[in-house]
């Protein structure tokens, strides 16, 4: 079974804001997720901190960790204010770009793209003056 | 998903999806199709001719920076001829506009551009610091977009130049557009989708990213790693406009297209000949000589108000006709200087007026 996996972000145009003012930040996501999104029994966000590769959830179905997941996961663990400007509706809130890996994630499926060990993945915000 | 190539070289991974057109292009192809768009709406709508001095809007935002690059790129490849200034507005918004300026003032060194900023203080007397302790939240906007305004056209002015352009793209003018139509603002309607601005007494101003979308402008900036400040004016959040930005990013996110569409929707737009008649015609106000469509421009209206306390009852002309019922203006308030196209700005002190 695939290892737990380290997930590199950045936080842009003004998002940093709401994460602690830190633009770089890293977190651990298991390899399966709940297919509904629950973020309770996910390991630590802090590298250093040792985790669990069994974190499988006791109840539910599971799918394997994506994009649609590390927002929830986000919001839920490493948001610090104003959830509602940065999700929406079960996603990203719309204005907030998303790019993975250097490409726009509308290329790669949106929320549907399957994670990968240290992709990075970097939210920039265009809701605010020019 | 597997990587896709470019749609337009075919060679390169694509990394972008353009949400005007739907094409999945590779990043060297997106800054020419992003490069060579602007310069296509530059050139149909005959901006520009060479030895014309132009002044850049810079806040130091995204659209803004954006904007003074591809100018300066722009000028150098297709040979535009044109002198570049950046131009830049001090509100007096602590903690917003002060960092923001040095964003502005690294973009000189990087872009190596001339630099002036002006301030509301030396021109208006008030820092919209000042403004929004008086009025509250509310109204605040409308001074700030009006005192710009002005301030532009008289820094313009200083320097000599014939021509202002802004960073305003194709997601503001789509939101303005909507915004004129849930007010019912027939006349503002009929101007807001110009790509070209120009009254009797002041400078031409244009908006070369009229067609340019947000999303593209700020993934633009990402790719060339351009320096830009990101925050939200702390004033903003009670701002009219931010209904209309919510709709049109959920329109944006339904059907792309959206935003070209309303622009054009706005731009096809004829006030009746009958409604026409009843608008205001352009005259100079009384009191410093800028455009106006009533005796005092709304500038001077403002500041009036500001200066005998009375600021909010200035927002509208219903109520600025209320205020005159009331009495004059004291002799002895702060007006704005007189509005010259001439180089300098002098500053008048409260005796005179």
């Amino acid at each position: 079974m695939a290892d737990t996996m380290t997930i590199k972000l950045v936080f842009s145009g003004g998002l940093e804001l709401l994460f602690g003012n830190e633009r770089n930040q890293s977190v651990l996501i298991p390899p399966l997720v709940p297919s509904d999104n629950s973020t309770h029994s996910s390991p630590s966000s802090s590298p250093s901190t040792p985790s669990s590769h069994n974190d499988i959830p006791s109840t539910g179905e599971t799918k394997a960790a994506d994009l649609e997941y590390l927002i929830y996961h986000l919001r839920d663990h490493l948001l610090k204010e104003r959830p509602e400007l940065f999700m929406e509706n079960g996603t990203i809130r719309p204005g907030i770009l998303v790019l993975i890996n250097n490409t726009d994630w509308e290329l790669e499926g949106e929320g549907s793209y399957q994670l990968c060990n240290n992709d990075e993945i970097v939210f920039i915000s265009t809701l605010h003056g020019g | 998903m597997a990587p896709t190539s470019c749609s337009l070289c075919r060679d390169a991974k694509a990394i972008l999806k353009r949400p005007k057109t739907g094409q999945q292009i590779c990043k060297n192809c997106f800054f020419f199709v992003f490069e060579t768009e602007v310069h296509h709406t530059i050139t149909e709508s005959k901006l520009f001719k060479p030895g014309d001095r132009v002044a850049i809007g810079a806040s130091g935002g995204k659209d803004s920076t954006v904007l003074a690059y591809v100018m300066k790129t722009l000028n150098e490849r297709y040979n535009y001829g044109l002198d570049l200034f950046l131009l830049s507005i001090d509100e007096g918004i602590t903690g917003y506009r002060d960092d923001s300026l040095e964003t502005v003032k690294r973009n000189q060194q990087q872009y190596d551009m001339p630099l002036k900023i002006l301030s509301y203080d030396e021109l208006y007397g008030w820092t919209m610091d000042a403004i929004v302790e008086q009025i509250g939240k509310k109204n605040n906007c409308t001074f700030c977009g009006v005192f710009r305004r002005q301030a532009l056209d008289r820094g313009a002015a200083s320097l000599k130049v014939d021509h202002i352009v802004t960073g305003h793209n194709a997601d503001d003018i789509a939101e303005t557009v909507l915004m004129n139509i849930m007010r019912g603002d027939i006349a503002r309607l009929g101007r807001c989708t110009s790509i070209c601005t120009q009254g009797e007494d002041t400078i031409k101003r244009s908006k070369p990213f009229k067609y340019a979308y947000e999303k593209e402008i700020v993934m633009y900036a990402y790719f060339k790693k351009l320096d830009y400040f990101s925050t939200e004016c702390i004033y903003s959040p009670d701002a009219y406009r931010g209904h209309a930005r919510t709709f049109l990013k959920d329109l944006e996110a339904a059907r792309p297209s959206a935003i070209i569409d309303i622009i054009h929707s706005g731009e096809a737009f004829e006030v009746k000949e009958e409604i026409k008649a009843t608008q205001k015609a352009q005259q100079t106000c009384k009191r410093c000589g800028y455009m106006s469509s009533n005796d005092l421009c709304k500038a001077c209206t403002l500041l009036e108000g500001l200066e005998r306390g009375m600021a909010n009852s200035v927002i509208t002309d219903r109520a600025r006709k209320k205020m005159d019922a009331i009495g004059p203006a004291p002799d002895n308030i702060r007006t704005i200087p007189l509005f010259r196209s001439t180089p300098t700005i002098a500053v008048e002190l409260p005796s005179q007026s």
